[in-house]
């Protein structure tokens, strides 16, 4: 989706840095651009895209505790690069940041990562499928079979993840239009993931299962001027089906969706057929956070209330969003995952 | 009554003898009094305390009818600006300012400074050609004319003479003091003249001598 | 009214405008000195900081590898992969410049990329040919990188920063990396370091960098100066304001007389020496900078050369120096003034003035007998005082005490001198020479401080110099010292020394905590260097003897006096090892506590350290060619070898500078004082014409009383001087034997140099004979109507 896109638009890890990714706001013709004619091969295109300027694997998992305590977790890897390509050592201009998370019904722990390529602190290979920064990696035999750990000065955890569908390709095979002037993306995911392990907290360690969601996507081009924040739903209803909605919100909002059956089947919804609008509001971190939304997808009799699990999911990371678990009512149940940005 | 003492006295610290026993006076205004006495008989202290410059130990001291015994430093200061003029057989003159400055100063400190009048008094007392000059530069009894133009400039009520001759030659003595009885007359003033010349005070309408701390 | 009386007692300045400039004069000449030495301080410190804290010492733990050794790139992505948050650093010398390699996306945010602006561009300053960033002076110094140069006045003198990637391509170093930054947050969990790099270790935060440490001993010195001379100053201005309040007591008498109010009075004289006080400190932060600014080249070059510490030899104004020394200005002033403005309100109204005399000797009495207070809480100090506090009042204390003992000292001689004089016109000039001590009395006390101080200062810094090359000689006997990077090169150099070398000897240390303080414990070989050459401050019998056959320790006398340590107790150097002290050896500039041990027992307690660094001894004649061998067959940089001889020239060659600093100073001191002597002269000459004209009058010719004018500022001068020399001394012994010891832990032994004090004595001499050179010819040359006036005056 191309919400995601927008975070490294805005990603400052320190003053300085901003300077370096000021130049995003650009087109810059060196960058390979995504193609309506591109297949995408696996397990090859599970790994990176150096030439394309930025990409990410963004994994989010809804898991329950022995006593039935609800926990959500968050692991994402961004690639950055300040040119196409590769280079040797310290001369890569590839950038790579990690952000992780974990949120209980009370608490939410953030933790976060940067690193240079080349020198190998970072990065992602297909086969054997590994993507790492520092300590913390998503790494395994093949990219259905996953082991995910990461660690903060508070928190830590180490799951393992088995896919139990398809990958599923968003837009048309998996490119993803993202305006009216063409802007798009490479985009797909892994939703179906069953993850099992254990969680370390303050108050110690908690075993959990539950299920993840693995969104990737790369592409070289910025989102639209007059767009300053998105409100972003994966939900995960009882019966087995999904639903990825967004709303980019500008002078004029944006949405899409895909419908996702249980069995991996997909629809791609156009501009206007998902909407969301804020129930509750919230101040979190000193702004107001929407933190109860009414989400519709009339096409598929959806009208339901999504309610964050814990409204303080914020990320104090160097650019901070809200990124956190919900929980749906109303036409059906389920649970999901909710990022929002740009509530400064 | 422009003055009126009444049984003052005073010992100073250490002393073993008062300075003045009892001292009772009056001075109407206009009126002027030569006070004389030996060396030590008390003269200065009395003219000290009639000037608010000192304080006495008892009786009063009192200035057109206000006493000044209750007074604290800035009320003795005021009474000293305004209505009581001073003249020092030491001139005391500010070395630092020029003739014109110090004529004007006690004037201009008075908040009561006139430039005609001070100008009608340099003239009188023969110093209209020394007035950009500095203290240092005129003789003894320039000087004190100076002095005396500079207690009168501000028109007090009551000017206190210390043996403003003292350090003049005879001559030259005269001619001041002459100056003096003349433009404190003109002005109205009381005047107050203590000496130790027979001859002076013999030229005063009015005298009285101190003795062991007493007037007689 | 507040206008009239002000116009009135400012037109006394305008009337003596001499007056004025030595209060001004005075109070800026001790302002500047005081602020000069405070800005060269400051200077060093903001440098020592910004070094810091563009590394990260101080604040943070780091990693390193054993002496010698460097870490592989490998090894750190290993660590970041194990959990560790670390950041890498590497560090060399491009051409003359300290060249610092970071990485800015691991750094911690405000030490390691904090010395990088807000314009700095992260794509320009990792990407294509990249970024140094330095300050202006540095950047015209280095070699031409190909990289962007950025002016960053932030950044340590003499240091440039840049990227990891290119700092090691530019110093011809890949994959290696020096020390590694660890971060405050760490991960919960995390592999231990010895299981992920073994031969790494983790040292604590040093809470403050070594070099800031190490050149204390040189900025306390300056600051001694400092502190001296703004007492000089100090007493300058109390001379400077006394006068000028005693020739206006009149005035004032004569205001108050003519009804300005006291209070009044008293405030507009308080607001017009305020803003006096002002001008002059004003005056005084600007010379001050300019003496700053002429001094710190050499000051810098010092620290440089001494401790290897950066200070930018160019000064930068800094508000906390300016406002301090404006703050001292006015201090003291308010010290100064304070008590003749209370002398004011004293003062009776019409009282004539208690005769000068009469007044000086009763006030002699109280300051003899406050001097003698002050000098007994000095001895008591000294005897039973406990810390840097105590030596600091002590110092005050014997000082001040010092200074107020001047004046009835020299009143004592002097009546014995008139005792002693049979022809009249000598016990004239003895009773007059009395007569005039309380008028020059604080020109007197200011010319002793001045004196005292560089006779302290300069044994302190002499001393310090014969200590520290007699120490150079002991510690440096080796002719060449070589540092190898691994293992196998420092193989190499054995290979190839040892056929060339007289001896090879290795130099083996592990960083330790020694009864509980941070130590080096050091092997050494048992070999006639060491036995030749060292000098113990205590030890047993034989110590070499005993030390080898592993008997015991040698420990320096930091670690001696810090931990309570004398012969024959014990260290426990290892887990179980603990072993007696066989002596104490003194071990100058060194901030941390060592225990040497024989090679054998270091070996046996600390295995996995192998020798890299290695003290050569040779032929003289031969370094050159070692030098060379080493380099072609062990692949040695010339960095890394270290000739003794160059070394011994360079800390002479350092000493040098520290005496020009310390002669300027001296010289400076002397010549403010000098002016005050002037000052007071000039201001008495007026005021002792009653007192010549008779003289002259009785047939004395002028130019015999100024000759003997002439004569009495020596002859004070010259007692002064005497009296100056035991106060000096004492100083100086204050300095080494407490100060430095509560300071830095060791204490220097005190030599005399009475060839230096002689000259200083001269110098002092000529100073006082300048000062009374005006006011005596002005004399001679005075036409006998002005001497005539005082008996026309006279009253």
């Amino acid at each position: 989706m191309n919400a995601r896109l927008l975070i490294l638009l805005l990603w400052l890890p320190v003053q300085a840095l901003a300077q370096g990714f000021a130049g995003l706001g650009s087109e810059d013709d060196s960058f390979a651009r995504p193609s309506r004619d591109t297949v995408l091969q696996f397990p090859a295109d599970h790994g990176a895209h150096p030439a394309f300027r930025i990409e990410w694997w963004y994994l989010t998992a809804n898991l329950t505790g022995p006593d039935g305590t609800p926990y959500g977790l968050q692991w994402t890897l961004f690639r950055s690069a300040l040119a196409p390509g590769d280079g040797p050592g310290w001369a890569s201009p590839q950038l790579w940041m990690g952000h992780a998370a974990v949120t209980t019904p009370q608490a939410h722990f953030v933790a976060e990562r940067l690193a240079r390529g080349g020198i190998g602190q970072a990065g992602v290979t297909a086969t054997p499928f590994a993507a790492w920064i520092d300590d913390w990696q998503m790494a395994g035999p093949d990219f259905d079979t996953l082991r995910l750990a990461a660690s903060g000065p508070d928190f830590a955890y180490d799951v393992a993840l088995v896919a139990t569908g398809p990958l599923v390709l968003h837009g048309q095979q998996g490119y993803s239009v993202k305006s009216a002037a063409g802007q798009a993306s490479h985009y797909y995911s892994q939703p179906f993931y069953q993850v099992s392990g254990s969680l370390t907290l303050p108050e110690g360690p908690v075993a959990v299962t539950g299920t993840a969601w693995l969104d990737r996507e790369w592409s070289s081009q910025p989102l639209a001027q007059d767009q300053r924040g998105w409100d972003w739903f994966s939900l995960s209803f009882d019966s087995g089906d999904k639903l990825m909605g967004f709303v980019l919100r500008g002078e004029r909002n944006f949405t899409a969706a895909t419908w996702i059956t249980a069995d991996g089947q997909t629809t791609a919804y156009p501009d206007g057929a998902f909407a969301a609008e804020p129930l509750a509001r919230q101040t979190v971190s000193g702004r107001e956070v929407p933190v109860e939304w009414r989400v519709r997808l009339p096409g598929r009799g959806i009208d339901v209330t999504v309610k964050a699990l814990n409204p303080q999911a914020w990320m104090a990371t160097s650019v901070p969003y809200w990124e956190g678990p919900v929980t749906i009512s109303g036409s059906s149940g389920g649970v999901g995952y909710l990022e929002m940005t740009g509530y400064d | 009554m422009l003055l009126s003492l009444r049984e003052v006295t005073k010992t100073y610290p250490g002393a073993e003898t008062a300075v003045l026993r009892g001292v009772s006076l009056a001075l109407e205004a206009g009126g002027m009094l030569a006070l004389t006495g030996e060396s030590g008989s008390g003269k200065s202290t009395l003219l000290h305390l009639i000037g608010g410059l000192d304080t006495a130990d008892s009786g009063s001291v009192a200035i057109d009818g206000t006493d000044l015994t209750p007074l604290d430093d800035p009320g003795r200061a005021r009474l000293r600006r305004g209505t009581v003029g001073v003249i020092f057989q030491q001139f005391n003159l500010i070395p630092s300012l020029t003739v014109a400055a110090n004529i004007a100063f006690q004037a201009r400190l008075a908040g009561r400074h006139d430039a005609a009048h001070a100008q009608a008094l340099a003239q009188r007392l023969g110093l209209a050609g020394h007035l950009d000059k500095y203290p240092e530069q005129l003789s003894g009894g320039q000087q004190q004319r100076v002095a005396i133009a500079r207690t009168l400039a501000p028109r007090p009520r009551l000017v206190l003479a210390d043996e403003p001759t003292g350090n003049l030659d005879e001559a030259t003595a005269d001619t001041v003091f002459a100056l003096l009885c003349e433009l404190v007359a003109e002005t109205g003033a009381g005047l107050i003249l203590v000496t130790h010349s027979e001859r002076l005070a013999a030229r005063m309408r009015r005298r009285m001598h101190l003795s062991a701390g007493q007037l007689t | 009214m507040n206008r009239v009386i002000l116009a009135a007692l400012l037109s006394h300045w305008w009337r003596n405008p001499l007056q004025l400039f030595t209060l001004l004069a005075g109070l800026a000449l001790g302002t500047a000195l005081w602020s000069g030495v405070q800005a060269i301080n400051a200077e060093a410190r903001a440098s020592y900081d910004a070094a810091a804290g563009a590394l990260g010492e101080g604040n943070l733990a780091q990693i390193t590898a054993l002496p010698g050794g460097v870490i592989a790139q490998q090894t750190y992505v290993a660590l970041r992969r194990a959990g560790w948050n670390v950041s890498p650093v590497i560090e060399g010398k491009l051409g003359a410049v300290r060249l610092i390699g970071i990485e800015p996306l691991t750094a911690p945010r405000g030490t390691g990329p904090g010395p990088l602006p807000d314009g700095a561009d992260l794509g320009a300053f990792l990407s294509g040919n990249g970024q140094v960033f330095a300050r202006a002076e540095t950047l015209a110094r280095l070699p031409d990188t190909g990289a962007e140069p950025v002016v960053t006045p932030e950044i340590a003198p003499n240091t440039a920063i840049t990227d990891i990637g290119l700092a090691q391509r530019l110093l011809n170093r890949p994959d290696q990396i020096d020390r590694l930054l660890v971060l405050p947050d760490q991960p919960l969990t995390r592999r231990p370091l010895a299981e992920v790099a073994p031969d790494l270790v983790e040292t604590a935060p040093q809470g403050g960098s070594d070099v800031a440490r190490l050149t204390d001993s040189f900025h306390l010195n300056l600051t001694a100066f400092g502190l001296l001379s703004f007492a000089v100053g100090l007493f300058i201005v109390h001379g400077a304001i006394g006068l000028a309040f005693e020739q206006r007591r009149t005035m004032v008498r004569t205001l108050r007389a003519l009804g300005a109010p006291l209070r009044r009075l008293i405030g507009l004289m308080a607001l017009e020496l305020a803003a006096l006080a002002l001008v002059a400190g004003l005056l005084g932060v600007a010379l001050g900078y300019l003496v700053a600014a002429a001094l710190l080249p050499d000051v810098a070059a010092t620290l440089r050369g001494l401790y290897g510490a950066e200070v930018s030899g160019q000064l930068a104004l800094r508000p906390v120096w300016w406002l301090s020394g404006l703050a001292m200005a006015l201090a003291g002033t308010a010290v100064a003034g304070g008590g003749a403005l209370w002398a004011l309100v004293r003062m009776p109204l019409l009282a004539s003035a208690q005769p000068r005399a009469w007044a000086m000797a009763r006030h002699q009495r109280g300051q003899a007998l406050l001097a003698l207070a002050l000098l007994c809480v000095a001895a008591a100090l000294a005897l039973w005082g406990q810390g840097l506090r105590a030596g600091f009042a002590m110092l005050g204390a014997l000082l001040i005490g010092g200074a107020l003992a001047l004046p009835p000292l020299l009143a004592g001689l002097l009546r014995r001198a008139e005792a002693r004089a049979q022809a009249p016109l000598a016990q004239w000039f003895w009773a007059d020479t009395r007569q005039q001590l309380p008028g020059l009395a604080l020109a007197l006390m200011a010319l002793l401080l001045a004196m005292a101080a560089n006779v302290g200062v300069s044994t302190m810094v002499s001393s310090f110099r014969l200590t520290f090359t007699g120490f150079l000689d002991q510690r440096l006997a080796s002719e060449l010292y070589v540092s190898a990077t691994d293992p196998a090169q420092a193989r190499a150099i054995v290979a190839v020394a040892e056929g060339q070398a007289q001896a090879v000897l290795p130099i083996v240390l592990v960083e330790r905590t020694v009864a509980g303080l941070p130590a080096e414990v050091f092997g050494a070989r048992d070999h006639a260097t060491y036995r030749e050459n060292w000098r113990f401050l205590q030890a047993i019998p034989d110590v070499w003897d005993a030390l080898a056959r592993a008997e015991g320790v040698l420990i320096n006398e930091q670690l001696s006096r810090r931990a309570g340590l004398g012969l024959d107790d014990t260290v426990e150097i290892a887990p179980g090892l603990a072993l007696p002290v066989l002596g104490i050896y003194g071990d100058y500039g060194n901030p941390v506590g060592q225990v040497i041990v024989t090679e054998a027992l270091f070996q046996r307690a600390f295995p996995q350290v192998t020798p890299l660094r290695f003290g050569l001894r040779l032929d003289p004649a031969q370094v050159g060619a070692m030098q060379a061998a080493l380099r072609d067959r062990a692949g040695v940089p010339d960095t890394a070898m270290i000739d003794q001889a160059a070394i011994k020239a360079l800390s002479l060659a350092v000493f040098e500078r520290t005496f020009t600093v310390t002669a300027a100073l001296n010289v400076l001191t002397l010549a403010v004082a000098g002016f005050a002597l002037l000052m007071s002269l000039l201001t008495l000459a007026a005021m002792r014409l009653p007192q010549l004209a008779p003289v002259w009058a009785l047939g004395v010719s002028r130019r015999r009383l100024a000759a003997l004018d002439l004569a009495r500022a020596v002859v004070l001068a010259a007692l002064t001087g005497v009296l100056a020399l035991p106060l000096g001394l004492a100083l100086a012994w204050a300095l080494l034997a407490v100060v430095n010891v509560e300071a830095f832990g060791w204490r220097l032994p005190m030599y005399l140099f009475p060839g230096d004090y002689l000259r200083l004595g001269g110098l002092a001499l000529l100073a006082a004979a300048l000062a009374a050179l005006w006011p005596a010819w002005q004399l001679s040359r005075m036409p006998p109507a002005r001497l005539l006036g005082v008996f026309r005056h006279e009253r």
